[in-house]
């Protein structure tokens, strides 16, 4: 518990919020104020300005801090099958020192989250998500000799992602950074303490994420951004990551689905299949947590799912249902993330869509509601379904970048 | 090659034999794997020292269906009874008994109204737990209302119920959910009798008159009764042992083959299908199903992998309540014991020892909090009082059930039983005096030792503590309410199952059906 306290030592309010390590080093730069909360860490919306924040990671590099990230460290001799339990794809195959995306469920196989997992060896694995989930994940271990510990406030990250990420990072000294693939990781020597640098992040760029002791936290902050500065490096917030998400045609874990474990409402939940990861879903692994619903799921068709869209003209279609016809007389499906995209000059989103239309090649009209001079008009756009992710240049899986 | 049976029982308890019987009538293979030496697990006879032979677990046949007895043709099997419809006699310390015969109740301090008030009770009673009987008996319901069978089961239920009359019906949806001692005192003003008729609804819980619920367990005797058509308190001649081994003849009979002393170390499991067992000394049988006798607790935490299951389930399993809060008290005594107020010719009732409801509240106090009570309420037989083979030389044996004993694996066990013990005999004597001289042998078990004894986790009376959390489609668990489990081919089929334990094998039977069936 935080206590803010002004000239007076009189408390004004007290928040759960905590200052994550890297705070004191970027304080300075705030210029807005433009707070929230995430995990019950201080994190910014934007610092500046969301737009400059955005482009930083499509043209040269955008930093975000990760550390409220949820992160657990699962160690033992049966970690590995502890896993494999866990979650819905085969992770028995993956090498050390390398990550996975990963999606887990419950009995029914409606979604929990999902998330990163990082082999570190063959009995350590570390799971990142956004959710905390220490009790699932402890009854989840009844029967296994594995320990599993919160290292959210011991780990700091920052996720380092732009075209001239991988040139700032080798500029640090990081020798060798270049060679690491799209979902590879490894660690690296740094002023006298280690940093585990991953080839992940969340914007569909080049990009890394590094991982270090909270403790050397304002030392990796000033030698990233002075090596960074003479490359236009800045700091980003929420605002600029959701844009970058969305034409990276990734979901996030409260908008485009809610963790079975907050569902009120029936029909909430939603199981991979729904969500379009149907190919993290790996039934010839063995048992784990939630198979047999999702093997009953799988027999039948599926009702619902989630698609890229791509909508005509340029208005923003945040919320928007979808109909089957330009009178809408048939609901269809609604858009649960949407953006003009600055990159790709396409009014894109993720949505739902009902069968048969998530397959594509039906006419769809999207209900936009602008807000013009005060008053609401309601507009009905033509849409389409389109591949994901909308963006996805070379340099994000090119090994080493070309960024010479 | 080793053969391969289409089933394999895991325990030989009287769920487990009731249930390869019925399977091997229907012309199933049929292989029951049972750890001790003896079938029976808790309906089960042993010898305590040479010459004398004691019913160590249930002592007490009360809720057999006459059909299950019938069909089997247990009658022909070996069963028969030293006694039936045994009175039941509520001791007093100090003064004159209370003795309940069929519905009449007789004793110097019961007044004229309450004699009233008991035949007023029990027909109340009797007709509501004759309402509730297919709920009891019959497969737990689905919850939903999915299929036309679904819907019947549930509309049956609801017509049952509704043929109580308006008023009976309210009646009983006010009294359910109540708590005994209140109920009591709406009928009668005799503490002890109060007391005697609450210990039927307290035998072998974990709670007092008091606790929510205890309705529940009383109509859930009371049914018992009714279906056993007349056998009322029964003492199966040779112990309940012989209710074990007739069922385990008439099972032997239509084919199946019984083994001892083989305990499953664990259950196999191959394509997410059970495909057999693994006994301790690592020998392996295959089966198309496995149908497991042993309580939800061992069977899913200890014998099945949990490599095999799902979390969400293992957490319900381990949340399960099992504390046993019955111990079992047996002597051998050199000569019939005199209990005071009690007729000679009486010896072979059901004796109780529970003043008042306030002294069953206090014994039931301490357990919750892992200590002993200072005195203890009691059920107790001389089942040798009507049963020669059990006692030679003109010994008896005593068979008591001891309520309320906390569940005790501390390393000071040992020291606490002989304490207790001596609490209990101190009890005894000042019901029956001289009795502590005419003690030959004694030995009391307490939960941990019938955990050991039986294989049930706990050494729960109902492997699962039968309460409305666990009871009709949530017993143990939703999973397994119709006997089914998450992996195919595995099926439950004891006293943790749906209705609950007592000698009855009402379990057993109902897992036949639904084996039989496929079912889910
Ligand atoms: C102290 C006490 C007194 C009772 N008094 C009465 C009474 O008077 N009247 C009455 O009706 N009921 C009474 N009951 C309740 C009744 O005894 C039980 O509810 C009933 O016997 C349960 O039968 P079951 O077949 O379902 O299970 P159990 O009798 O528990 O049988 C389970 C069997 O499975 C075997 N088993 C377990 N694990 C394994 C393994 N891994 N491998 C192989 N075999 C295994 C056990 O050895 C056991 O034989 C009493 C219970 C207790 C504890």
């Amino acid at each position: 518990m935080k206590t803010n306290t002004n000239n007076n030592q009189r408390p004004l309010i007290e928040r759960p919020i905590q200052e994550t390590a890297f705070y004191p080093s970027y304080k300075h730069l705030i210029q807005n104020d433009n707070y929230e909360e995430w995990s019950g860490y201080t994190a910014l919306a934007s610092f500046a300005c969301e737009g400059q924040e955005y482009f930083a990671v499509r043209n040269t590099c955008g930093v975000y801090d990760i550390c409220p990230m949820i992160k657990y460290d699962i160690s033992g001799p049966d970690a590995e099958r502890f896993m494999n339990r866990l979650v819905t794809r085969d992770v028995s195959k993956m090498l050390p020192e390398r990550v996975v995306y990963a999606v887990w469920c419950n009995d029914n196989g409606h979604v929990i989250e999902d998330g990163t997992v990082f082999r570190y060896s063959a009995t350590d694995f570390r799971l990142c998500c956004a959710e905390r989930q220490l009790e699932w994940l402890e009854d989840s271990s009844i029967g296994y000799d594995v320990s599993i510990a919160d290292v959210t406030e011991e780990i700091a990250g920052l996720a380092v992602q732009g075209p001239v990420s991988c040139r700032i990072l080798k500029k640090m000294g990081f020798t060798g950074v270049e060679n690491l693939k799209p979902f590879q990781l490894a660690t690296f020597p740094l002023h006298g303490y280690d940093v585990v640098i991953s080839r992940t992040g969340f914007t569909g760029d080049l990009g890394y994420e590094l991982w270090i002791d909270v403790k050397n936290a304002s030392d990796l902050w000033e030698s990233l951004f002075s090596a960074g500065k003479p490359h236009g490096i800045l700091m980003m917030g929420s605002e600029a990551l959701e844009m970058l998400r969305i034409e990276a045609g990734l979901m996030l874990v409260n908008a485009e689905f809610m963790s079975c474990f907050q569902t009120v409402r029936l029909n909430r939940d939603r199981t991979p299949f729904e969500l379009g990861l149907d190919w993290l879903v790996d039934f010839n692994k063995g048992h784990f947590i939630g198979r047999r619903a999702l093997l009953k799921v799988s027999m039948k068709g599926l009702s619902r799912k989630l698609v890229g869209i791509d909508i005509d003209w340029n208005k923003q279609a945040d919320g928007a249902l979808i109909y089957d016809s330009k009178d809408a007389s048939k609901q269809i499906g609604e858009v649960t993330s949407a953006l003009w995209s600055p990159i790709l000059k396409q009014n894109i989103a993720l949505a739902y869509l009902d069968a048969p239309y998530f397959d594509g090649g039906k006419e769809m009209w999207a209900e936009v509601y602008l807000h013009r001079e005060c008053m609401w008009e309601r507009k009905m756009y033509k849409c389409r379904v389109a591949q994901r992710p909308f963006y996805s240049p070379d340099r994000r899986r090119l090994t080493p970048p070309n960024d010479m | 090659m080793a053969k391969h049976y289409q089933n394999i029982v895991i325990g030989g308890g009287h769920n487990g034999l009731v249930c390869a019987a019925y399977l091997a009538r229907a012309g199933q293979s049929v292989l029951v794997v049972e750890a001790a030496n003896e079938i029976g697990g808790a309906a089960c006879t042993r010898e305590l020292v040479p010459g004398a032979k004691v019913s160590s677990g249930a002592h007490l046949l009360h809720a057999m269906p006459a059909d299950l007895i019938s069909d089997l043709g247990l009658a022909n099997h070996g069963l028969s009874f030293s006694a039936q419809s045994i009175k039941t006699v509520s001791l007093n310390a100090d003064g004159p008994a209370i003795v309940f015969d069929g519905d009449t109740v007789k004793g110097e301090d019961v007044s004229a109204e309450d004699e009233a008030a008991y035949q007023r009770f029990n027909a109340d009673m009797q007709r509501m737990a004759k309402a509730l009987r297919p709920v009891f008996d019959k497969l737990a319901p689905e919850p939903s209302i999915e299929t036309w069978a679904e819907r019947l089961t549930l509309l049956g239920l609801g017509l049952r119920i509704r043929s109580l009359g308006r008023f009976h019906m309210r009646e009983l949806l006010r009294i359910i959910g109540m708590n005994f001692y209140d109920l009591l005192d709406e009928y009668f003003e005799n503490r002890q009798l109060k007391a005697a008729i609450a210990m039927d609804a307290l035998l072998g819980a974990e709670w007092g008159a008091r606790s929510m619920g205890s309705v529940l367990t009383y109509l859930y005797r009371l049914a018992g009764y009714q279906r056993s058509k007349g056998l009322g308190l029964a003492l199966p001649a040779g112990g309940m042992g012989a209710v074990s081994q007739s069922i385990a003849a008439a099972a032997k009979a239509a084919g199946a083959e019984i083994r001892t002393s083989a305990k499953v170390k664990s259950i196999l499991i191959e394509n997410d299908k059970a495909s057999g067992v693994e006994l301790d000394d690592g020998e392996k049988i295959q089966a198309g199903r496995v149908i497991s006798n042993a309580d939800p607790k061992q069977t899913f935490l200890k014998l099945v992998n949990v490599d095999h299951l799902d979390t969400g389930f293992i957490r319900q399993i381990r949340n399960l309540r099992s504390r046993g809060r019955a111990a079992k008290l047996h002597l051998v005594l050199k000569a019939a014991p005199q209990f005071k107020g009690l007729q000679e010719a009486d010896l072979g009732a059901r004796m109780l020892i529970a003043p008042n409801m306030d002294d069953i509240e206090l014994a039931f106090n301490p357990c919750k909090y892992g200590r002993y009570p200072e005195e203890p309420v009691f059920e107790i037989t001389v089942p040798s009082a009507s049963d020669g083979s059990l006692a030679a030389n003109g010994q008896h044996v005593l068979s008591a059930i001891v309520q309320y004993v906390p569940y005790d694996d501390s390393a000071e066990l040992d020291a606490n039983r002989a304490a207790f013990l001596k609490t209990i005999l101190q009890q005894l004597e000042r019901y029956a005096p001289g009795i502590g001289k005419q003690i030959s042998h004694a030995e009391l078990l307490l939960p941990r030792d019938l955990e050991n004894e039986f294989g049930i986790t706990g050494g729960h009376w109902h492997h699962v503590e039968l309460v409305f959390e666990a009871f009709l489609f949530n017993r143990p668990v939703p999973a397994l309410a119709r006997h089914s489990s998450p992996i195919e081919g595995l099926y439950m089929c004891g006293a943790g199952c749906h209705p609950g334990g007592n000698v009855m094998g009402i379990a057993g039977r109902n897992a036949a059906n639904q084996v039989l069936k496929g079912g889910q």
